[in-house]
């Protein structure tokens, strides 16, 4: 299986991605913002970082670049994507995902090890994980907090298109204490902490067992491969 | 040659905290006249031509759909402004 990782002016964790892709065992491509072009890939990663300095709104400007009209439309016919962090604020902007991303609500960048429960295991990028599951994944941002309005709020937890959820710590003042949502067909997925730093023991966050040794985020990618061969 | 201002403000009923950052301040400061502070931006659109409604109209739609996102921000404003 191949996923593209795109690559945005001001991404800072594009490699790393690339790397989780690795990690579980599918082929990372690296793709680029200003091209028309998706190399043929089965899934896309948006990942994290500052693009374009967070001018304007964070993601708005790369929500409308041209290689994000390539995303949507793969998007649309069901091509996993997984929006990690500025990703999730990306896919927001784009409409993929409804809702908007905020800054925090204490007004300070946040950075832990955060403990969440996996919500829904019916995504593309969940179904390794067990339905509850409690996981933790390192998150790191300045605009993190979920909202949108009362209905579609209802409309999310109605549909179970909360994926995760903040466990212990709300940190960034998110509505419903939600982490990472998913579009109606489960293919979208967009959340603010970061996987991709949790795949490899020695470098992940620290857990009850050992310091940094979190690989929690590997089953996302591995989720995504595993749903891929079982088509 | 003549600007077009658009002003976006977050919406009311969410928090700003960027607002909630100045009005602590301006209690520091020992001001108890305001109750609070809200920020917002303001654009700027320079053009060369007259101001007629198809370029209000054409700054309308880009206010509504690049200079503002309507889940957590109001357009509250535009207006020509001739400098």
């Amino acid at each position: 299986m191949r996923i593209g990782v795109v690559t945005f002016p001001g991404s800072l964790d594009d490699r790393d991605a690339q790397r989780a892709v690795r990690f579980a065992d599918a082929e990372p491509v690296a793709l680029w913002h200003g091209d028309h072009d998706l190399q043929g890939v089965d899934a896309v990663v948006l990942p994290g970082g500052f693009s374009y300095g967070d001018y304007l709104r964070c993601g708005a400007i790369a929500a409308r670049s041209a290689i994000m009209t390539e995303v949507i439309a793969a998007a649309e016919q069901g091509m996993p994507i997984l929006g990690i962090c500025n990703g999730f604020q990306m896919l927001t902007e784009s409409h993929l995902l409804p809702g908007g991303l905020i800054r925090n609500e204490a007004g300070s960048f946040v950075c832990r090890d955060q403990l969440l429960r996996v919500e829904s295991t019916s995504t593309t990028w969940t179904s390794g994980f067990s339905a509850g599951e409690e996981i933790i994944i390192p998150l790191k941002n300045g605009e993190g907090g979920y909202i949108a309005d009362a209905v579609t709020i209802e409309r999310l937890e109605g549909e179970g298109r909360v994926v995760f959820r903040y466990l212990g710590y709300n940190p960034n003042g998110s509505m419903n204490d939600i982490a990472g949502i998913s579009n109606e067909r489960g293919n979208v997925v967009g959340l603010m902490p970061h996987p991709e730093h949790a795949i490899e023991p020695g470098f992940g966050p620290d857990t009850a067992d050992a310091m940094r040794s979190g690989v929690d985020g590997l089953r996302l990618f591995r989720s995504a491969l595993e749903s891929a061969l079982a088509h | 040659m003549p600007t077009i201002v658009v002003e976006v403000m977050p919406k009311a009923e969410l928090l700003d905290p960027q607002g909630k950052a100045v009005a602590g301040a301006l209690a520091r400061l020992g001001s108890s006249t305001f109750s609070s502070v809200r920020i917002g931006k303001r654009f700027e659109l320079t053009f060369d031509g007259p101001v007629d409604d198809a370029v209000l109209a054409e700054v309308k739609d880009i206010a509504e759909t690049l200079l503002s996102n309507a889940v957590i921000e109001d357009v509250v404003g535009i207006h020509a402004d001739a400098l």
